[in-house]
């Protein structure tokens, strides 16, 4: 099946970096979705937001690699933030309980309100 | 020195001939100098073996032996004559008329002659195996531009693509020999809904095997336009070709018609290697016979049938497997290839054969011949029975197969969530759907098949009374990864269990009921979705 390449961005805001996600989040984002962070772990902000807005499809694997850069954000005491998920998303974030560990917004001025 | 009056230069040629140039005359008042027709000296000439044995200038007319050169020589009116001798070998003549004060050449004259002849002679060698090696890249070069030429016909002309055919699965591999064979293969779309696949070699090599390949893929669809089976089709390919086969050459052709639909095919052959079908009674030889195309008109061929049940696959091939060689010229052979296809389980059969292949012929092997595969595979598990279709008041909404293949999960996702759309559910309800059928896909494909290629995941969902039922059944013995350990954040946080483990637990959690039905030779996992009044909010608008 062909689906559009996974891509991830990293742009820094005065209170917080932010790392846009595109496309599919499976085994194949593993290696993007970690280079981004490590980009974005390397500018020392505090709060790391994840922009899920342009993310159709999160699988088990998917919720993995976020629970993989949750683990890496507490372990250097950075916030990690979300925002743009749909709802059914949400609902497996709340389900997973990682809602329990990042604090959801509906949007990017949310994330970076402190 | 009087040399000047009249010159006459020889040389060898790459054939190894001796011949001689001359200058045109020169102005009226300076001394003339003329250029005279080469002089030929044969390899054989007792001349070649006389100068070899006598190095320095020699009279030409107090030589007398039975040399057709040394006439030419003195019908030129040659009166010295200075061999250029290197390495041994007479590589050309430096030949003189008479002095134009008409005395004869002195000692002096003559030591000059030798000593200009001892430098000549290397320079000249030097510059004739100058010559030679760029005539000899040249022409590595021209037979490497016509290489390219032949592979890019070639190439061009193969199929961009395998078909894909719902329930089967066809996978082409072709691997042109350095030198280009003829090999190709092709599928052409029936006017009555079957595949026509054909198999062929030319013979010959290069641009001469493109260029007939071409032409005989042309003829093979044109004929295949207009007859309905292979032997049809053969014969009327090969009176095709006939009128304008160039000699020596013709073209062996294994042509099925396949009927996906009943997996009923018939096959008929021109001269190439038959088939084999891989079935439950093993790997066994399709027997049709004809002659090659393009060798004389009228021929008749005949046909075979066979069927290809859910599971089996028919393999073609071209001779550049079976007549591959070892280190020790033995050949792979047809009864080979054929105890591999028979012994081999599961998918990737064809890079199994390679992998033989390789093994056998070692890794110097240089590849003689064009290899090309064609593996037709039918899917599925034979006489597999819907489990759902013989429940009372179920009524089938989808009923489909995806490959064993990273990301075939979403296929899997979007072609339920299109069954979904009669039953009106909300959002909420088909998202939660789809994120449970991914996950069971996921499931059946990693570990119950193993991504397997040959293993594809069969998903069936009805409506049962109230109640959508989801079935994903894998091929595999080791069933769905069903693990009792809950995911537990904290301790994924903490590393004390892995981050991953959460498709079971999706599902789980996206279902109102999951159950685990094992058989003998597959698993499936069984959805049920609440459509009224679901504790989930799977609510039928």
């Amino acid at each position: 099946m062909v689906t559009q390449q996974f891509e991830a961005h990293v742009r820094q805001e005065p209170s917080g970096v932010i790392i846009d996600l595109v496309g599919q989040i499976d085994s194949q984002a593993e290696e993007a979705l970690n280079t981004a962070y490590a980009e974005a772990d390397a500018t020392a902000k505090q709060v790391i937001v994840l922009n899920f807005s342009a993310v159709e499809y999160i699988n088990s694997t998917g919720i993995a690699l976020v629970v993989g850069l949750l683990a890496q954000a507490r372990k250097a005491h950075r916030e990690l933030r979300v925002f743009g998920l749909s709802d059914h998303y949400m609902e497996i974030f709340r389900i997973t309980r990682l809602a329990d560990f990042m604090s959801i917004h509906q949007d990017e001025a949310g994330a970076l309100a402190s | 020195m009087s040399v000047e009056t009249r010159t006459f230069w020889q040389r060898l040629t790459g054939q190894g001939r001796v011949r001689s140039e001359s200058a045109k005359p020169d102005a009226q008042d300076r001394p003339m100098i003329t250029l005279r027709p080469p002089v030929e000296i044969a390899p054989d000439d007792p001349l070649v073996a006389y100068f070899l044995s006598n190095p320095g200038s020699v009279e030409v007319n107090r030589l007398n032996m039975d040399s057709p050169a040394l006439r030419a020589l003195k019908e030129e009116g040659v009166q010295m004559a200075v061999p250029l001798v290197s390495q041994g070998e007479l590589i050309g003549l430096l030949s003189l008329g008479p002095r134009l004060s008409e005395q004869e050449y002195s000692t002096d004259d003559r030591r000059l002659l030798d000593n200009l002849a001892a430098q000549a002679a290397p320079a000249l060698r030097v510059a004739q195996l100058a010559r030679q090696q760029q005539a000899a890249a040249a022409e590595r070069e021209r037979i490497e531009q016509e290489l390219r030429v032949a592979r890019v016909i070639q190439q061009t002309l193969l199929p961009k693509q395998v078909p894909d055919i719902p329930a089967w699965r066809l996978e082409a591999f072709w691997q042109p020999a350095r030198a280009v064979g003829g090999d190709f293969y092709d599928f052409i779309a029936l006017p009555d809904g079957r595949l026509c696949i054909i198999v062929a070699d030319v013979t010959d090599k290069g641009i001469p095997a493109a260029l007939v390949m071409a032409s005989a893929r042309s003829v093979l669809r044109s004929a295949a336009e207009g007859y309905p089976s292979p032997g049809q089709i053969l014969a009327r390919a090969n009176d095709l070709l006939c009128p304008d086969m160039p000699p020596k050459m013709f073209v062996t052709c294994l042509c099925v018609v396949l009927d996906a639909h009943t997996g009923h095919c018939l096959v008929a052959n021109a001269g190439h290697n038959l088939p084999i079908l891989r079935n439950a009674g093993g790997a066994v030889e399709l027997r049709a016979t004809g002659m090659p195309l393009g060798l004389m008109p009228g021929m008749v061929y005949e046909e075979v049938e066979a069927d290809i049940a859910p599971g089996e696959r028919l393999v073609l091939y071209s001779d550049g497997i079976v007549e591959a060689h070892s280190p020790q010229r033995e050949m792979f052979g047809f009864g080979r290839l054929q105890e591999l296809v028979g012994a081999h389980h599961g998918g990737a059969l064809i890079e199994h054969l390679l992998a033989d292949l390789a093994g056998f012929t070692g890794p110097e092997w240089e590849q003689e011949d064009d290899v090309t595969f064609l593996l037709i595979k039918r899917l599925g598990t034979k006489n597999k029975k819907s489990q759902l279709a013989d429940r009372p008041d179920a009524r089938i909404i989808a009923a489909f197969q995806v490959d064993s293949a990273p990301g075939n999960e979403r296929m899997a996702m979007l072609r339920i969530a299109e069954s979904l759309v009669e039953l009106n559910l909300e959002t909420r309800a088909v998202d939660r759907i789809k994120t449970a059928v991914a996950e069971a896909t996921m499931n059946a494909m990693e570990h119950g098949n193993q991504y397997d290629p040959d293993k594809p995941v069969q998903i069936e969902a009805a409506v049962i009374g109230d109640k959508l039922v989801v079935h994903i059944t894998d091929e595999g013995n080791n069933g769905p990864a069903i693990t009792n350990v809950t995911p537990d954040l904290d301790l994924k946080l903490a590393g004390q269990q892995t981050a991953r483990g959460w498709g079971l637990f999706l599902i789980q959690n996206m279902v109102d009921e999951l159950n685990i039905i094992d058989g003998e030779h597959e698993h499936t996992l069984e959805l049920v979705i609440h459509l009224q009044g679901g504790s989930d909010g799977n609510t039928a608008v």
